[in-house]
């Protein structure tokens, strides 16, 4: 039982704590990176860094066959689920991109010929704002955004 | 670092759909320690590698900013029932680990 109530505590406690950090820092701490790791993409402070970084180019053109599954209020931004499928043929990478995060590039998904054009997990988003899914086809960026309102911030960094 | 992941995969038609979760901290390097004040330290999945038949299916690249625990789905085309799958990730300290799962 006292176990127990300790578990609880320090549970609160790391939450609160990670809320302030994630307010109050722009630090990025250092990090030992595998050789393939987009490690500058990764830390970039902006989305057309960060997809210049991971692909050479940021130029975006907005597609209506990419679909974005995402809460509109997202009660925790440190678990943010989201989706995306895409109805595009060829298609080489998904990356998603939280355009408010001190580093807005969450992930990138490197497709094989046989992967089809869907992809979910669960992102940390720092702040209320757009989720941007980006899909890289015959050589393109394409993309499509979705706002998600974030009532309590993740960690996003 | 046995045993951190969970996996499901499941051929319908064509196309194999795959369900995994990892157990992991997914530390991003922001937070602090509310008692002692000091940072604790990033610890993250860098990447997570899906194959089929030696055949990279999926490579997800990973930042700091994908949630504690992580989910991970996908699918894809061109296996069969009963046909081994392997995930394996490795995380910015270098610890890894891997599973093989049969599709069902």
């Amino acid at each position: 039982m006292t176990n127990m109530k300790r578990r609880t505590l320090l549970k609160g406690s790391l939450a609160a704590g990670a809320v302030g950090v994630a307010v109050g820092s722009g630090l990025l701490a250092p990090r030992t990176v595998l050789a393939a790791w987009p490690k500058e993409a990764f830390e970039a402070n902006s989305v057309d860094s960060a997809l210049n970084s991971l692909m050479g180019q940021s130029q975006l053109e907005g597609s209506d066959k990419i679909e974005i599954k995402a809460p509109d209020i997202a009660e925790n931004g440190a678990v943010v689920p989201v989706s995306v499928e895409t109805s595009i043929d060829d298609v080489e990478s998904i990356s998603i991109v939280a355009e408010k995060n001190n580093t807005p590039l969450t992930s990138a998904y490197v497709m094989s010929p046989r992967a089809e054009g869907f992809v979910a997990t669960r992102i940390k988003m720092s702040e209320t704002s757009s989720v941007i899914a980006v899909v890289k086809a015959g050589g393109s960026l394409y993309s499509t955004g979705k706002e998600v309102k974030v009532t309590i911030g993740g960690c996003g960094g | 670092m046995a045993n951190t992941i969970k996996i499901r995969a499941r051929v319908s038609g064509d196309t194999t759909t795959v369900k995994a979760l990892i157990s992991h901290p997914m530390e991003t390097g922001l937070r602090k320690n509310s008692k002692t004040g000091e940072k604790i330290p990033a610890h993250f999945i860098q990447e997570v590698v899906c194959e089929h038949k030696g055949d990279a299916v999926l490579t997800a690249q990973w930042g700091p900013a994908i949630s504690k625990n992580p989910y991970l789905s996908f699918r894809f085309k061109g296996a069969a029932k009963g046909d081994t799958l392997t995930l394996r990730w490795v995380d910015n300290k270098g610890e890894s680990d891997s599973i093989e799962t049969q599709i069902a």
